[in-house]
């Protein structure tokens, strides 16, 4: 689509009315992943892997057999065998086979008439393991002496020498990295190390499954994606997808976490086995820190070559990330295309090797090795700035990619935002406030490529003259307000007049889950796309009656009208007219659009923060927080700013509270909120957002898609300015006191 | 395991039900009332979004047996609305304060609670009183601003 086909002046789309599903919402009705329940309806409980890494000699599940109320207790043995590649992944990590891999790996599963039944049967069952040494930190996976944690993992990209454990290994780049360091008058190089986070939805995994002997099936479950669940159920199962019908309930948050499957595949095969009773399953907060996807743990060396005037020559990053105990789970694919995605260097070398550990299988935690690529590169940008006394935006708007630039990646780009960004946080207020004793200032920038995907959407007229739109991108902040002011903008008909569904695998094509900032970009471009051919259909059945040419009718303010006077002399025919009569004209009048869609258009944000660092304790207060982004078109302003501000809050706990935390037996210490302290209100400030708009010619109002890209700058920003309020530069997150404490002496000491 | 009958007012409604000794005063809310607008996101009273209150004080639903409710008076999400909206709700929509929604009922629940005792707080007073309701979806700040809207608003009407 060209660049001038979007237009600007739209009457709903820029504005901030009520969503659509609010009123449900603050009453308590609206149903989430628990709330769902069935006549007859079983529930679940899982036995879990108290070790990190252990063989399972013996399950007797016996004793837990003859508990009255219990109807039904699977092992891997209930589930089908001859799996390969991820399936068999998914497999092995719904249910434990020969070696249980991580602390929390279920084992067995077991379901009963009631949920105090199902844990009692639980606790009954006798589970025989021998404890296998076990590695959790991410280098010392790969060092020499690191056990083996299953072989043959390495797939076709892993050199010859290296440690079994390591599963992939990329590489890339371009220009001559040796004479760009060459022509720097500064070259420094450092290691950072991140944590593994949690997603940290307040809302557990839950689902309620059922399945009869026949092998079909239905659930009832909070995902941000249903035809994910259908598929990955299918193949664990070894049933067919089309036999599984899905049905997503409201999702209590997911930013990632919730893209895969955990135990869904527990609750339907606990079903089969008990006559085909519905089971409920909902896991514990310990069990979704234990045994879901965290994000991946990383350490990575940065190296950057400098000119005084703050020309960056030359860059090289050598990331190891490990995604837990399978392969193919940490984001090094993207973490080395984020790392430089903000600037334009002459001579860039990229490197990558991902480990598994004794740790939970990663899922995806919004823009996916981003934050992590970006604490490594931005922090040592910061670095290099303090210690050549330049501005860091300024250094950031001379190096910074531009519309035209060839990305660190690859792809030119084509139209993005930056520079706007860049701008926009240098001509803040917050960059100018004065700062007071121990308080520090930091800059970073950050990027998302966004994602289109495979998307199916339909549209229905009403006979009242709504429009009624089923899409298969849960709504997990808002999407149903965005795709209905897109609807309605492009019918020229109220927000109020059209209602937006989620709908079930049944309804629709294959959908790609809520991710990769898609649900307004690729929902919203195939949405638009069925209101037009509703609106093609609807201007030929105004012709057929005016007795013209469809070509001679145009459609504008929620209505077909006469193209120009040659057309005739005909007064407007309203939605709600032909919406009316359709049974007379020709039938339903519906659109619908499916697409693998193209035309992504990446995010870039700015943030600054400003801290205050107490030298006695180390506590680091969040005093004022700017996120500047590119939201391409705000849809609905409100809900952009909520993703800028929530992901800038997931950033800021990252960055200062968040980490797993493991014993020397190798059990995750902290799974609970209490220990895993995610940002509570009184942590935050408010969170200030400047929403810059670069309309993306790839999508019909411009939109890029916005939930990811905020969550990246916080980690480098807060280094930053802890850095500035201390002088202690810190390479490893979190930031937590007691390290800012040990810093801060450190430095001191000089 | 002996069931304990337990009578108790919900929302104005006298109810009665049969507890396990074991069940929290969650359980029985969500299982055996079907009033499943109270959510359990830990089980441990780190969240908050089981909030409700019993004899007009805020608790944790799920740190509480439900035979302790016996002869209590609780209230919950469900209750909030009369008629119309009350003026928390209908600000939380207008703020864009909720974006998945889960946490919503009990930080509802818990700034009711706040405005009854302190009908004019600063926003380090509600960010302190919401302390222990988790949101990880908004960063807080169109919560505070809602509660802060909500207050106003009430303030005006009294």
């Amino acid at each position: 689509m060209a660049r001038d086909e979007i237009k600007t002046g739209y009457k709903l789309i820029g504005t901030r009315p009520n969503r659509p599903d609010g009123l449900d919402k603050v009453t308590g009705r609206a149903r989430y992943g628990a709330d769902f329940s069935l006549p007859g309806m079983l529930w679940a409980a899982v036995v879990r892997s108290p070790h990190a890494h252990a063989r399972i000699k013996k399950i007797d599940m016996s004793k837990a057999m003859a508990l009255a109320g219990v109807k039904a207790v699977i092992t891997r043995a209930d589930l089908p065998t001859g799996l390969t590649g991820e399936d068999l992944n998914l497999q092995d990590n719904t249910l434990a086979g020969d070696k249980a891999l991580y602390d929390g790996h279920a084992v067995a599963a077991v379901a009963a008439t009631s949920a105090l039944v199902a844990q009692d049967a639980a606790r009954l069952i006798e589970v025989e393991y021998e404890i296998l040494p076990h590695v959790i930190d991410v280098d010392a996976a790969m060092a020499p002496q690191a056990p083996v944690i299953r072989e043959g993992v390495a797939d076709y990209s892993v050199p010859e020498g290296m440690h079994p454990n390591v599963s992939r290994y990329i590489e890339f780049g371009h220009g001559d990295v040796e004479a760009g360091f060459a022509a720097a008058d500064i070259v420094r190089e450092q290691t950072y190390k991140t944590e593994a986070t949690h997603q940290g939805y307040i809302e557990p995994h839950a689902c309620v499954g059922q399945m009869g002997e026949d092998g079909r099936g239905e659930m009832w479950v909070c995902t941000q994606g249903h035809w994910y669940i259908r598929r990955m159920c299918a193949s664990v199962l070894g049933i067919e997808a089309a036999n599984l019908r899905v049905t997503p309930s409201e999702i209590g948050g997911g930013f990632g976490g919730k893209t895969t499957i955990f135990m869904e595949p527990l609750a339907l095969a606990l079903s089969k086995k008990a006559g085909g009773r519905p089971v409920k399953l909902v896991m514990t907060r310990s069990e979704v820190l234990r045994a879901t996807g965290p994000t991946a743990s990383a350490s990575m060396d940065v190296k950057l070559g400098m000119t005084s005037d703050g020309t960056i020559t030359a860059g090289q990053i050598y990331f190891r990330m490990q995604g837990g105990a399978f392969p193919g789970m940490s984001p090094i694919g993207e973490a080395l295309p984020c790392a430089f995605a903000c600037y334009d260097i002459p001579a860039l070398r990229h490197e990558a090797v991902e480990v598994i550990a004794n740790r939970p299988k990663a899922a995806a935690y919004r823009a996916p090795g981003s934050p992590m690529a970006a604490f490594a590169v931005e922090s040592l940008v910061d670095e290099m700035c303090r210690e050549l006394k330049l501005d860091p935006i300024e250094v950031r708007l001379k190096n910074g990619a531009r519309n035209g630039s060839k990305s660190s990646y690859g792809p030119v780009y084509n139209v993005i935002g930056l520079q706007e960004t860049l701008e926009a946080a240098k001509a803040h207020p917050n960059y100018q406030i004065p700062l007071g004793p121990n308080q520090g200032r930091g800059v970073a920038s950050g990027f998302w490529f966004n994602h289109g995907g495979e998307t199916s959407v339909s549209l229905a007229v009403g006979e009242d003259g709504t429009a009624t739109v089923s899409v298969g991108t849960p709504d997990i902040g808002g999407s149903r307000a965005s795709l209905a002011l897109m609807v309605a903008e492009c019918l020229g008909i109220a927000y109020e007049n059209v209602r937006v569904n989620i709908v079930e695998t049944g309804a629709l094509g294959v959908n790609e889950p809520t991710h990769g900032s898609r649900a307004t970009f690729a929902s919203g471009k195939a949405a638009v796309a069925a209101a037009r051919q509703a609106i093609a259909e609807m201007c030929r059945r105004a012709a057929a009656d005016w007795g013209i040419d469809p070509e001679a009718v145009e459609w504008k303010d929620g209505a077909a009208h006469p193209a120009g006077p040659n057309a005739g002399k005909f007064p407007p025919m309203t939605i709600g007219e032909i919406g009316a009569k359709m049974g007379s004209t020709g039938g339903p009048i519906s659109g619908h659009h499916e697409v693998t869609a193209e035309g992504v258009g990446a995010s870039f944000g700015t943030h600054v923060v400003d801290v205050e660092v107490d030298p006695e304790t180390g506590r680091t207060t969040v005093l004022r927080y700017l996120v500047v982004q590119d939201a391409g078109t705000a849809i609905h302003p409100a809900y952009v700013e909520g993703q800028y501000q929530g992901g800038a809050a997931q950033g800021i706990g990252w960055a200062l509270n968040e980490e797993y935390v493991y014993g020397p037996d190798g059990r995750l210490q902290n799974a609970a909120f209490l220990d895993y302290r995610i940002p509570v209100a009184s942590d935050l400030p408010m969170i200030d957002t400047v929403i810059v708009e670069v309309p993306n010619p790839g999508h019909p109002y411009g939109v890029r898609g916005v939930g990811e890209t905020g969550i990246t700058p916080p980690l480098p920003a807060i280094a930053a300015a802890v850095a500035g309020a201390t002088g202690a530069r810190i390479r490893s997150l979190p930031l937590s006191p007691p390290k800012v404490l040990a810093a801060i002496k450190d430095a001191r000491k000089g | 395991m002996t069931k304990i009958h337990v009578t108790t007012t919900v929302n104005g409604d006298p109810v009665e039900f049969l507890a396990d000794p074991r069940e929290t005063l969650l359980d029985a809310l969500r299982n055996h009332l079907d009033l499943t607008g109270t959510k359990e996101g830990c089980g441990t009273g780190d969240c908050g979004a089981c909030s409700v209150t019993v004899d007009g004080t805020l608790v944790c639903s799920c740190l509480m047996l439900a035979a302790e409710a016996d002869g209590k008076a609780v209230e919950t999400i469900e209750g909030m609305a009369g008629e119309e909206l009350h003026p928390l709700q209908r600000k939380f929509i207008e703020h864009a304060a909720l974006q998945c929604g889960f946490c919503t009922p009990g930080i509802l629940v818990a700034a009711k609670a706040l405005l009854e005792r302190n009908p004019d707080p600063t926003d380090t007073e509600i960010r302190f009183w919401l302390a222990g309701n988790l949101c990880r979806c908004t960063g807080y700040d169109k919560i505070i601003r809602a509660v802060q809207d909500a207050a106003a608003e009430m303030r005006g009407a009294a």
